[in-house]
């Protein structure tokens, strides 16, 4: 069972972020209203930006702990990272975007080995066929599953999807809600998942850490932010349902 | 067709404008196509000051490219991904050589590099002197024609998500490999452009070039200062001048404006 713990305080503009929170291998879902540093959380614990005071831990490894000067690269930390609109890489296809974290670092195999592997995760979320394609002309839907697949197939420590539903259409949303919350079972390692959408965190059995202000509100199991929500968009957030 | 909503009552007039316009940019050039007979043309392009002189400005504008682009990557990669006020002001300063007459940079460049300028004489104690030399027709090539690759490659560079960066990172991406195999292959097309523009600006260099380097053929003379040279001898060396000059604009153009087709047809074209 992997253990995690996150600790950050730092500033970001105009937001002063203080969080810690903790969790095991159950998803997490972030909630809160816009600009309550969701975004920012994620970052942090990827490593995107110097961090005033921070503790970072997954399983046994220490990502960052200032108070001992521990501050390991982004690229050696084993985060998977999905941002709002995939972020996928434009100039190359869709095998070329899945083998890219095959393909450098510390966990570069040889190319063969790389597009076998990289082909087994495509065809384990059922999108091998989309392979040859540019990824410019993809739909919402194939976009989000390569980004996954691109992420997942470097077996990450903790997984970061930032509102990974977000851009889709309703009836769309409704499958891949079913498919993202049934390939985190499998993926079976933490995930932390930024929605707006209630719907997700039921989805997804995920614990709840509602944000406000870049401070940790509440957090517990839906059931909980149910019965008695700390603030008005919570209970806003749980009453949409 | 269907853009009636551009009509408007002014459309006979505007017409009209636009066509005379049209018409006077392009006149020109089709005179000079026609203004020559082919065996002229052999004549000049045999003439030695020919040779010489295309050879010259091959070189120097090559070098001064390579220089541009090595220089001003990482400066318009700057540019682009910082938002301090430094930036903005050096981006705005970096403008300064395209609104510049050409003739201005040519004095400024004197008054910098000259025996009497600014690190003149620091250069002259170690025996160099930059004037009038080949090195000087490169550096006004670099000062006229490095914005327009400074501000393409800027904006090419905006083009780059951070995100993108980010998740490069996450996946095992260092620094570099994430600016070399992410950054750079989306801010290319945009690149090329400016370093297409770069070079035919620095080709067609006259002013800073005639101020800075003089006119001496075989070692400061380029094309464009031939043409100004050859006029007042012989009209059809610098009418051959002149249509070499244009082709090869008109064949950057003609590359520039199919670049986005010729891409996607060596991508595979699965588009």
């Amino acid at each position: 069972m992997t253990s995690w713990q996150v600790m950050v305080r730092a500033r970001r503009g105009e937001l002063d972020l203080d969080v810690a929170f903790e969790g095991d291998a159950q998803p997490i879902a972030l909630v809160g209203p816009n600009g309550s540093g969701k975004t920012s959380v994620l970052r942090a614990i990827a490593g995107v930006f110097a961090l005033r005071d921070a503790r970072i831990t997954v399983g046994d490894t220490i990502l960052e702990d200032t108070s001992s000067g521990v501050r390991v690269p982004i690229e050696e930390r084993r985060i998977g990272y999905v941002p709002q609109g995939f972020a996928l890489f434009p100039h190359l296809t869709v095998l070329e975007n899945v083998e890219f974290g095959l393909s450098t670092g510390k966990n570069r195999l040889p190319p063969e080995e790389r597009s076998r592997r990289a082909l087994q995760m495509l065809s384990d979320l059922n999108c091998a066929s989309l392979a040859r394609r540019s990824v410019e002309h993809l739909s919402g839907g194939e976009k989000q599953r390569i980004a996954l697949a691109r992420s997942l197939v470097l077996e990450p420590g903790l997984l970061l999807l930032d509102e990974p539903l977000a851009a889709l259409d309703a009836t769309l949303r409704r499958t891949l809600r079913k498919f993202l919350a049934e390939r985190l079972r499998i993926f079976r390692g933490p995930s932390i998942t930024v929605t707006h959408d209630v719907r997700d965190v039921a989805a997804l059995g995920a614990q709840v850490v509602a944000l406000e202000n870049g401070r940790v509100v509440q957090q517990g199991p839906l059931s909980l932010i149910q019965q008695r929500p700390a603030n008005e968009f919570l209970a806003e957030f749980v009453g949409a349902d | 067709m269907g853009d009636s909503w551009r009509q408007s009552p002014l459309t006979g007039i505007g017409v009209l404008f636009g066509v005379t316009l049209a018409g006077l940019l392009l006149l020109p050039f089709f005179a000079l196509a026609i203004s020559t007979p082919a065996s002229d043309l052999l004549e000049g392009a045999t003439h030695p000051l020919f040779a010489s002189a295309l050879f010259l400005s091959l070189r120097t504008t090559l070098t001064s490219l390579s220089l541009t682009v090595v220089f001003g990557t990482p400066l318009a990669w700057w540019l682009a991904s910082s938002s301090s006020k430094t930036a903005r002001v050096t981006e705005a300063l970096m403008g300064l050589p395209i609104v510049i007459p050409p003739a201005v940079v040519g004095v400024a460049l004197l008054q910098t590099f000259g025996r009497e300028g600014l690190l003149g004489p620091a250069l002259g104690s170690v025996g160099i002197a930059l004037p009038f030399t080949e090195i000087s027709v490169v550096l006004a090539q670099i000062v006229v024609s490095a914005p327009f690759f400074i501000q393409a490659g800027a904006s090419a560079f905006r083009e780059v998500r951070p995100e993108m960066l980010i998740v490069a990172r996450t996946l095992g991406g260092s620094p570099p490999v994430a600016f070399l195999r992410v950054a750079l292959p989306i801010a290319l097309p945009g690149l090329l452009v400016g370093a297409s523009l770069a070079w035919a600006r620095a080709l067609g260099e006259f002013g800073a070039t005639l101020l800075f380097a003089g006119n001496m053929p075989g070692r400061t003379q380029t094309m464009p200062l031939a043409i100004f040279y050859a006029l007042e001898s012989d009209v059809r060396l610098a009418i051959v001048f002149s249509l070499v000059l244009a082709a090869v604009g008109i064949l950057l153009l003609v590359t520039l404006r199919f670049f986005p087709a010729l891409r996607n047809f060596m991508r595979g074209g699965n588009a």
